[in-house]
């Protein structure tokens, strides 16, 4: 057991029935990389902790939300979500608890900003959910790829640079391509994947000023292997259950938020599903999380791709850890919405002390949250892009967000949800057969999966 | 274009759907299964024998068959239901389309039926007998689909033969699974076997990956048939015995109850499943029939001494009956589901018993912990 | 090509490009092949809509609906139950597809189908999953059960436990009337009505399909939709019951538009009647700009009309209300910090209207009264105004004496609920969607406990705020315009002026913090009006640096100013290098529509965005900014000024 899990586990026992006022942080406005599925998560958790009794005093900027409505939380504080402003209603309200982890990054950001104000010992109040040292962890590329080691779990050969001296450096070792990532940014904001100098260049500059701790890490490029995450609940008694897995359609090199996305996966053996399911209940357990947690995993490709890639590397491993969000993450929404499992509301309850075989499945109410949903159909997410507002911005889709919101279709079979998804999206009337007029038949577009859908089904017919 | 196929319940329901697989026709219980991965694993588990297995998850044969992915030497259903099965598997491993394999093996299998409506209809009626065939196969006769006069005439008469075959209740389908020769595992593994940790395991039907398991935990492994005696076994000088999942109701099973009597208390005994159901017997205890069984990978078990809760992966239509434990024999573990027995052990004789598989494949590796603790008591046992 | 080469391409695996293969081949089988039952049957298992069976078949989508009717191919419905129906579950939420059993018989009484607004996009926000959610609770309320549809999976209202029953489904019509007629009983009073009206765009374009397909509305009917969404209607209608609107017309060709622009006079307001990707709404200047833009309009919009109306540099206010057929109730009014020419979703949004004079205020209660009760509205309106007349910008921090004689005109109705709904109803503490709902099923606001007229002015000033995701779209040009950017909002709320839009600032990342660098780059026509700003930031201790044009006028007004090159071909530190080296706190730039002045700001805006410092591209906002730190409490330091208020926000109606 690692430490941060031990510290939990102690404060577990501490939490128990303990809490009987919960401050909610809200996730503020919607931008890209945190839209609706905040308000979702956050109107379920103060539900979720009403009917356990608990009061609930819920904190967000964005008028916008049901969650910010009479009647959903006792008192909700419509103001900005700053430390200034969270002391002040601390001060006023005095919980015994604060939940960040159904508030998306901007949660977790100010909850790590609370604590290191010193307000959790000023008023003897305590973090829900997520352990604090696992908060810093996730979003420390440093932190975390030292956790992941000390867990024995792999993650993509990398290193963390400070400077682009040191970038530069780095890079003439391991050679391009190479996939950079900033420290402490919200939906991938300021990396990509390079594959010239000019591209390192730039983004390595761009990541290094995004990056609140100017930290970027650089990484080997796992583009084209198969990208496949794993939403995974935890309780305090160590209870561990998956949710859902999701395989995305575009593979690595593209952000899981602007990816297509199939639950369950489709092309995975059930020894490689339980494999990454056995890491993901390993990594949930590490990390001391209560509630849940989203786990992404990257899988060597299939041999035609593999070929393709031509990638110039022996893994020295059978998959690699991504990215751990130790919170209910816009990935939750979709699978709880793909499932029936509602996997903010048994978050909350867990934070609060209840375990997964106390918590009724109020979708069958006849089954516990201690179960792991099956699916009898294939899902299907589509993001909703903003580039027919931006006809002259830049269509790539890269490590960086740029979807607004997402579409998500069920049928019995994927083409059928691929195509009622399309129809989801309300591109004027498109389907998979319009015929994108500036579709040359040569690569270029290919590799931009805003069109891709549409010029798949294009290239089949050649 | 396919043949149509038809699945006939015994209740009179007919499904239409299309052929593929071998084309013939096939008769057994008919069951469902809601994993969503692992159907190579469903279709070479001896448990299923004697039975139709339906898979609640729609699109099956993605990834292919591959050569890992046997957990016996050939495929055991009595046929295969599937709303949608690929054409184009899409794995590196893959060496074969799911129909191939069906084929080769002589398994019918009807696809692109509302497998969700059957399921329906068997949570509420309960299991029953079914019957699958095409128009390619000549029992019945062939019939031109078109007309519904004539569907109907074939399903009575696929209806009349199901009423002439022997109910699944009735079968020792033990008998056709289990090995006729003793054999040991003797693949490569990194762990070298210790003869002090021989394991016998009692096939009734046992999936590849107890043995390997078992092995990769430094014991030196051997299978040995259902219908050996307790004293063939014991003259193995076996450090301890799993008796393995099988296929069937253990009340038809006494020759194996009885063996496993003489057993007990020589020598530390894990039964999984099957296993489970004949040492609860050989004890005193009773089984019932569930009214649609167990089968998928996502049971939720509590181990009552911890609380502890896993997620657990299950196959089987008969369950001990609590109420009628023994004095000395306890329950340890439940299902979250339904409250039903999940595992045994006794105040004083080793064993260790579980309904569940611990040996996954498919499903959950959560229980794997199980050999582990199984282990212990050999080991204790030995010291 | 074949699939596995397409996949060595693409490095999407082999399986989804063989399910594509699936699809291109039932579309060659379409195409080729005379449509019988079994292969429409087989297409719609494959998920393809009459739309696309029509195009492929050639027929209207409405003869392959007829075919599927009388050939007996209709959807089922199938549960989401998380246990792939080895239990039966309780919860109420489908799926649509082509199979045998269909799980959800109709649902016995009343009831009522909440089209909802499809995915969280740029204009169609989760303010309208908000309405879609308040809509369903009020129908449960009056007793009524309600049916969600909607495809958005990160909502509210997608939730289980939101509506009497959920189904996942696209918003579009074909979906929408299968979902009504498996809610149609056998023996039932006929297909249930549809609620329109709080699903933003999405919902209200399918009203008309609906109207019809001879299928019911729940509140207003089509033809207010109608009128209120057709130019030539919508002016008759205006000039019918006597309410200015600026002048304009529908034009279908550059002759015609430059004729339209020459009468009434440049700028001229440009837009599509038609919604379709690309730039959609424009203030041109010149002719040379309208025949630009008409040259790509027409072309895109295959002869659909271009909507041109004049320009009125004026202040912006609008209001939303709740009409019940014999009075309409609003509940505040809220007036706009930006400028007309800035979209309405896009500027900052104040309640109360505090520099609306009393007569202002009359004439919006009135004309909005009289276009819901014209209009035959039942539910929700929004009405735009411009009033022209006086500065464009006001403060209630500098109230005038001398009010000038102002006229309101009404820029754009829509009968149904806006994106301020969420934002009116917090401020007012009236459930707006709840009202309109329950008025929508018969109620009259009297039997709610209200009546017409304007609401209760709350002792609160309460700011609405764009947020921008700018950072995230690399090369998207962000200024504000006549074309909605923001993809999110925030609230700033108080007793006072300067507090709230603190609040809000702070809250969207804007705020400008004393004692730090401002970047000015004012375009020409803004330069006059740029000197308040300009000695309001120096007041506040604010040092400026600025483009060469407008340092020229900065330093001829005698004040201290560094210049800065924006040539960034010539010499070092240029405007990016400021920002990017985090020289400057702030950036102020207002553009004008000639290419090269926005190419020009461009790198300045795209550098702030992705240096994620404040920049205003509105010179009403940068006031509004520094005005709230030169008056109000500026910082949100407790010590400093004057404090801020921590409320809940219901303590907030009960005044200071």
């Amino acid at each position: 057991m690692t430490k941060v899990a031990q510290r939990s586990l102690q404060a577990g026992d501490r939490m128990g029935t303990g809490a009987s006022k919960v401050l909610v942080i809200g996730s503020g406005p919607i931008v890209i990389g945190q839209a609706a599925e905040f308000d979702y998560a956050g109107t379920q958790a103060c539900k979720a902790l009403r009917e356990e009794g608990i009061t609930t005093v819920l904190a967000n900027s964005n008028p916008a939300t049901i969650m910010t409505d009479r009647g959903i939380a006792d008192v909700v504080y419509i103001e900005p979500l700053t430390v200034e402003v969270m002391d002040r209603i601390i001060a006023r309200e005095r919980p015994d608890g604060i939940l960040p982890t159904l508030g998306g990054q901007t949660g977790l950001n100010l909850a790590v900003a609370i604590a290191d104000a010193g307000l959790l010992d000023k008023y003897s109040v305590r973090l829900l959910g997520t352990p604090l040292e696992t908060i810093r962890s996730a979003e420390d590329r440093e932190l975390f790829s030292k956790l992941l080691a000390d867990m024995g779990e792999p993650a993509p050969p990398s290193i963390t640079v400070s400077s682009m001296d040191e970038a530069r450096k780095m890079a003439q070792e391991m050679g391009l391509p190479l996939a950079v990532r900033p420290a402490y940014t919200l939906g991938g904001t300021g990396g990509g994947l390079v594959r010239t100098t000019k591209e390192f260049e730039a983004i390595v500059s761009g990541g290094l000023s995004a990056s609140p701790i100017h930290q970027v890490l650089l990484e080997r490029s796992l583009e084209g292997w198969k990208e496949i995450e794993y939403e995974v609940m935890r309780d305090s008694s160590d209870n561990c259950i998956t949710v859902c897995n999701m395989e995305n359609l575009d593979p690595m090199g593209v952000h899981t938020g602007d990816s297509i996305t199939v639950a369950p996966s489709q092309t995975l053996t059930d020894k490689e599903y339980q494999m990454l399911r056995s890491a993901s209940l390993r990594i949930i357990r590490a990390l001391g999380i209560e509630g849940g947690c989203n786990v992404q995993f990257a899988l060597p490709p299939h041999p035609v791709v593999d070929k393709a890639i031509g990638s110039n590397w022996e893994p020295n491993a059978p998959y690699y850890v991504i990215e751990v969000n130790p919170r209910v993450s816009r990935s939750s929404a979709l699978a709880s919405k793909a499932t029936g499992y509602p996997i903010a509301r048994v978050a909350s309850k867990i934070a609060v002390g209840k375990r997964l075989d106390e918590i009724p499945n109020v979708v069958t109410q006849k089954t516990l949250a201690a179960f792991e949903p099956a699916l009898d159909y294939c899902v299907v997410k589509i993001p909703r892009w903003p580039f027919d507002k931006f006809p002259a911005g830049d269509r790539g889709i890269t490590t960086q967000m740029k979807a607004t919101g997402e579409v998500m279709a069920i049928e019995r079979c994927f083409e059928a949800a691929l195509q009622k998804a399309v129809r989801s999206l309300e591109m004027a009337g498109r389907s998979l057969m319009w015929e994108d007029p500036d579709w040359r038949r040569d690569d270029s577009l290919l590799s931009q999966p805003s069109q891709a859908i549409f010029d798949y089904g294009q290239s089949c017919m050649v | 274009m396919s043949n149509d196929a038809y699945l006939v319940l015994e209740d009179g329901s007919v499904y239409r759907g299309e052929a593929f697989g071998a084309e013939t026709s096939g008769y057994g219980e008919v069951v469902f299964n809601t994993g969503m991965t692992g159907y190579q694993e469903v279709l070479t588990d001896p448990s299923y024998a004697g039975q139709i297995v339906i898979l609640t998850y729609p699109l099956v044969g993605n990834y292919g068959i591959n050569a890992m992915d046997f957990e016996s030497r050939r495929i055991q259903v009595a046929g295969f239901v599937v709303r949608e099965h690929s054409e184009h598997p899409s794995h590196g491993l893959s060496t074969s389309t799911l129909h191939e394999f069906l084929a080769s093996q002589g398994i019918p299998g009807i696809t692109g039926v509302d497998t969700r409506a059957i399921t329906r209809r068997l949570r509420s009626q309960g299991v029953m007998m079914g019957y699958i065939y095409s128009d390619s196969t000549d029992t019945p006769a062939p019939l031109p689909v078109t007309s519904s006069k004539s569907t109907e005439a074939a399903s009575e008469q696929a209806l009349a033969r199901l009423r002439g075959v022997p109910k699944y209740g009735d079968v020792d389908f033990v008998k056709s699974v289990t090995t006729g020769e003793p054999y040991g595992w003797d693949v490569p593994s990194d762990v070298p076997a210790s003869k002090h940790d021989r394991i016998l395991v009692a096939d009734f039907g046992l999936k590849y990956n107890i043995l390997r398991l078992l092995r990769g935990r430094g014991c030196e492994v051997m299978a040995v048939p259902a219908t050996a005696s307790a004293g063939d076994m014991m003259s193995l000088n076996p450090a301890g015995i799993v008796l393995s999942p099988g296929p069937g109701d253990p009340a038809l099973l006494e020759y194996m109850v009885s063996t496993v009597h003489n057993l007990i208390g020589r020598v530390p005994i894990m039964g999984i499943c099957l296993g489970h159901q004949i040492l609860a017997r050989s004890l005193g205890s009773d089984t019932f029939k569930l009214k649609f069984g167990h089968r998928g990978a996502n049971h939720p078990v509590q181990d009552l001494s911890t609380g502890r809760v896993y997620i657990t992966a299950q196959n089987h239509g008969y369950a001990v009956d609590g109420d009628s434990l023994p004095s000395g024999l306890e329950a340890t573990h439940v299902n979250l589901n339904d409250g039903t027995v999940e595992g045994l052990r006794h105040r004083d004789l080793p064993v260790l018993t579980i309904q569940y598989h611990s040996e996954a494949s498919p499903g959950p590796r959560d229980s794997e912990y199980l050999f582990d603790r199984f282990l212990e008591m050999v080991r204790d046992n030995r010291a | 090509m074949t699939p596995e080469t397409l996949s060595g391409h693409t490095l999407v695996d082999p399986w989804f490009i063989h399910a594509l293969q699936r699809i291109v081949e039932m579309e060659a089988h379409l195409l080729g092949e005379t449509l019988t039952p079994s292969l429409l049957r087989r297409a719609k298992r494959l998920g393809f809509s009459d739309d696309q069976v029509g195009t492929l078949s050639d027929m209207l989508p409405e003869q392959v609906r007829s075919l599927r009717q009388s050939w007996d191919i209709r959807p089922v419905y199938k549960m989401v139950d998380t246990c792939a129906a080895e239990f039966e579950a309780a919860t109420p939420y489908y799926y649509s597809t082509y199979e045998q059993e269909n799980e959800a018989p109709a649902l016995k009484g009343h009831k009522a189908v909440v089209v909802g607004s499809g995915p969280i996009r740029i204009g169609q926000g989760i303010e309208f999953d908000y309405c879609s959610v308040h809509a369903a609770w009020a129908l449960q309320e009056e007793g009524v059960k309600s049916i969600m549809v909607n495809s958005n999976p990160e909502t509210v209202s997608t939730d289980f436990d939101t509506s009497h029953r959920l189904y996942f489904e696209p918003m579009d019509e074909e979906s929408l009337r299968d979902v009504i007629e498996n809610e149609t009983e056998d023996d039932g009073d006929g297909p249930p009505p549809s609620v329109v009206q709080f699903g933003g765009q999405t919902a209200i374009n399918l009203s008309q399909s609906l109207a019809q397909a001879g299928l019911p509305l729940l509140g207003s009917g089509a033809e207010a939709i109608d009128i209120a969404s057709d130019r030539h209607k919508f002016e008759e209608f205006l000039a019918r019951l006597g309410i200015p609107q600026p002048p304009g017309a529908a034009v279908t060709s550059v002759e015609e538009a430059l004729r339209v622009a020459q009468d009434i006079g440049y700028p001229v307001v440009v837009r599509p009647s038609y919604v379709l990707g690309g730039r959609a709404m424009e203030i041109v200047q010149n002719a040379t700009e309208i025949i630009r833009y008409l040259t790509v309009a027409t072309e895109a919009g295959q002869g659909r009309p271009v909507l041109i109306d004049k320009y009125m540099e004026g202040r912006e206010c609008e209001v939303d209300a709740i009409c019940d057929g014999h009075e309409v109730l609003i509940p505040g009014v809220m007036e706009h910090i930006e400028r007309a020419g800035v979209h309405s979703g896009d500027s900052m949004a104040v309640y109360p209207g505090l520099n609306l004079t009393p007569e202002e205020v009359d004439t919006i209660v009135d004309y909005t009264t009289r276009i819901g009760l014209a209009l035959n509205v039942s539910g929700l309106i929004n009405v735009q105004f411009v009033i022209l007349g006086g500065a464009p910008y006001r403060s209630p921090l500098f109230p005038r004496e001398d009010s000038p004689d102002t006229s309101v005109y009404v820029l754009e109705v829509n009968p149904r609920a806006s994106r301020t709904i969420p934002f009116i109803s917090k401020v007012t503490g009236l459930p707006v969607v709840n009202l309109a709902t329950r008025v929508m099923l018969g109620r009259t606001l009297k039997d709610l406990g209200h009546s017409g007229g304007l609401w209760k002015r709350q002792k609160i000033v309460a700011i609405k705020a764009p947020v921008f995701s700018m950072s995230k779209l690399t090369g998207v040009d962000w200024y504000m315009g006549p074309e909605m950017k923001s993809t999110g909002e925030v609230m700033g709320v108080d007793h006072d002026f300067p507090s709230a839009v603190s609040k809000a600032l702070t809250a969207s990342d804007l705020t400008i913090k004393p004692e730090s660098v401002v970047l000015l780059s004012i375009a020409d026509k803004d330069k006059a009006e740029s000197t308040t700003l300009i000695r309001e930031l120096l007041q506040a201790g604010i040092k400026l640096y600025a483009t060469e044009g407008t340092a020229a006028m900065i330093s001829a007004m005698n004040a201290p100013v560094t210049v800065i090159t924006k040539r960034l071909s010539e010499g070092h530190p240029n405007v990016v290098d400021v920002i990017n080296e985090g020289r400057v706190n702030g950036v102020v730039n207002t553009v004008s529509q000639a290419t090269s002045v926005l190419r020009d700001g461009f790198y300045i805006r795209r550098a702030a965005a992705e240096r994620r410092i404040p920049c205003f591209t509105s010179l009403d906002t940068a006031r509004a900014a520094v005005e709230s730190l030169l008056f109000g409490s500026g910082s949100l330091q407790e010590d400093q000024g004057r404090p801020y208020s921590i409320k809940r926000s219901e303590e907030y109606l009960d005044g200071p």
